[in-house]
């Protein structure tokens, strides 16, 4: 599997004025590669996931799934956004069961494709709760778990531990390291935290502003093997300095820019 | 309880302590015999079954229309675009003013009757649909979209689901409109109904019958609202 972004741009209308959102992004991620996408706000982070995930398309360029040009969303990319957005009404496993409803999986594969996803997101013991009953982490495990279920060829993630608390997001971080590991699911994950995007990402890409273009691509050259406690060690700490200065540089740009506008 | 027993009390007071004609303000006791008369000919029964059917046709009929088209005008732009400005414009004009077209149209018996309530409920409660439809979040369609599910599967296991609890709310409040509505309808030549009945009592100036019947109209609303509430409340357990 290789997800391929060729020259994309994106332009929106709004009130009439077009604004370029993404401007020439050219980007490959391989089967099983782990990217994390950082920048600064207005850098089209999440554009560029609803672009991967076909809920719109692309202005200018294309994005191939295996060769296969991306024409709308489908179960092969798996979308976990920040909020959840699960299904109130239905109960945890109803809401993992979702996707295998829709697809041509009988009843008994089914249930043990959900029991499966449940037990490697750790939500056995709430299988029978409403969301509303769940915590934030809850929640994101439950989200996680219905789009993997679908066995995606890449998930992605728009900044879903972004609403979470310290501690928790630390959980997460840890499950969802876990859960690539386990399923070498290839996942593009965007997020606005450098740290979360250094001890995830096999690779991070640093976007730029105005509009959103890629600034650097840059390797994470730390073992595949990692706990929270690689966050003290000096390699992380001046990868995650350097990754920090990049998107900071392009932030002031764009500070700048939002000025000089006004 | 004290907002009914106040009004009560008052009612108790004026017509006992004969400051009113008991013909325009009979007693509670009158109300009640008047009551246990009508009920034990029969013909309190009669009647409410009468109107209740009225609202069950009139109204249901407003419902099964008003519900697709207010998912349809709640989904689509398209069906939104086409049919908000006509029946936004609809809905002010009252439906007791189409009481005389409808005789014309319909003629004097039933049809008539079952149209005006059909008129008075069906263009609120499709804008109300449309609204409550409006109110699914797009993030859930979006994820239902990843996650495989095309058009009608979005509108059937997510659109549906998401909007039931708020339908039968607009339902609730446009059963209470249809309620008025079949009275309003049946003080013009019925043969039965609550309505009727009024028109009937008023000819003998028979107050106390008119404000019996008000009771069990009362009385029917608030049993219609308890067990939609009851629905809405168990339908929607899972909101937050």
């Amino acid at each position: 599997m290789t997800l391929e972004l060729r020259n994309v741009a994106k332009d929106y209308t709004v009130r009439g004025k077009v604004t370029r959102a993404l401007d020439g992004v050219d980007l490959e991620v391989l089967r099983g590669e782990f990217v994390c996408v950082v920048g600064a706000s207005g850098s089209g982070k999440s554009t560029l996931l609803s672009l991967v995930a076909g809920l719109s398309g692309p202005t200018e360029g294309e994005i191939l799934l295996d060769g296969v040009p991306v024409t709308g969303p489908g179960p092969d990319r798996g979308l976990v956004f920040q909020a959840g957005a699960l299904y109130p009404w239905r109960s945890v496993e109803k809401n993992v069961a979702f996707g295998l409803e829709l697809l041509p999986v009988d009843a008994a594969e089914r249930a043990k494709r959900v029991d499966w996803y449940l037990a490697e997101t750790g939500l056995h013991a709430v299988r029978k709760s409403l969301p509303k009953q769940l915590s934030g982490g809850q929640k994101q495990r439950v989200a996680i778990a219905r789009a993997l279920a679908c066995e995606p060829d890449v998930l992605l993630l728009d900044e879903p531990f972004g609403a979470l608390d310290v501690q928790t997001k630390e959980d997460m971080q840890v499950l969802i390291r876990q859960v690539w590991a386990d399923t070498g699911t290839t996942v593009l994950m965007v997020t606005h935290d450098v740290e979360e995007a250094v001890f995830l990402g096999g690779r991070v890409v640093v976007l730029a502003s105005d509009p959103g273009r890629i600034a650097a691509d840059v390797e994470v050259t730390l073992p595949a093997e990692r706990d929270l406690a690689v966050k003290r060690e000096p390699a992380f700490l001046a990868l995650r300095a350097r990754i920090e200065d990049l998107v900071r540089e392009q932030h002031r740009g764009h500070v700048g820019r939002v000025a000089a506008d006004g | 309880m004290l907002s009914f027993a106040i009004p009560l009390l008052a009612w108790v007071v004026l017509s006992v302590s004969g400051v009113v004609v008991p013909t325009f303000l009979p007693s509670p006791a009158a109300v009640v015999r008047a009551g246990i008369d009508m009920a034990s000919t029969g013909e309190l029964f009669d009647d409410l079954w009468a109107t209740t059917q009225r609202v069950l046709e009139g109204f249901g009929l407003a419902v099964l229309v008003s519900v697709p088209l207010g998912i349809l005008m709640g989904s689509f732009t398209a069906g939104q675009a086409f049919f908000e400005p006509l029946i936004g414009l609809l809905r002010y004009l009252p439906a007791s003013a189409f009481i005389p077209l409808l005789i014309i149209w319909l003629g004097i018996g039933e049809p008539s009757k079952i149209a005006m309530l059909f008129i008075g409920t069906v263009f609120f409660n499709t804008l109300m649909t449309a609204d409550v439809v409006r109110g699914v979040p797009g993030e859930l369609l979006d994820v239902s979209y990843t996650l495989g599910a095309r058009r009608g599967e979005v509108l059937r296991k997510i659109v549906v689901p998401h909007s039931l609890p708020g339908m039968i709310d607009a339902i609730r409040v446009n059963a209470a409109a249809a309620w008025n509505f079949v009275v309003v309808a049946e003080l013009i030549n019925s043969q039965a109904g609550l309505g009727h009945r009024i028109v009937l009592a008023q000819r003998f100036l028979r107050t106390d019958t008119i404000f019996a019947v008000l009771v069990v109209i009362g009385v029917a609303g608030l049993v219609i609202d308890v067990l939609l509430r009851t629905l809405r409340t168990r339908v929607g357990k899972w909101a937050a």
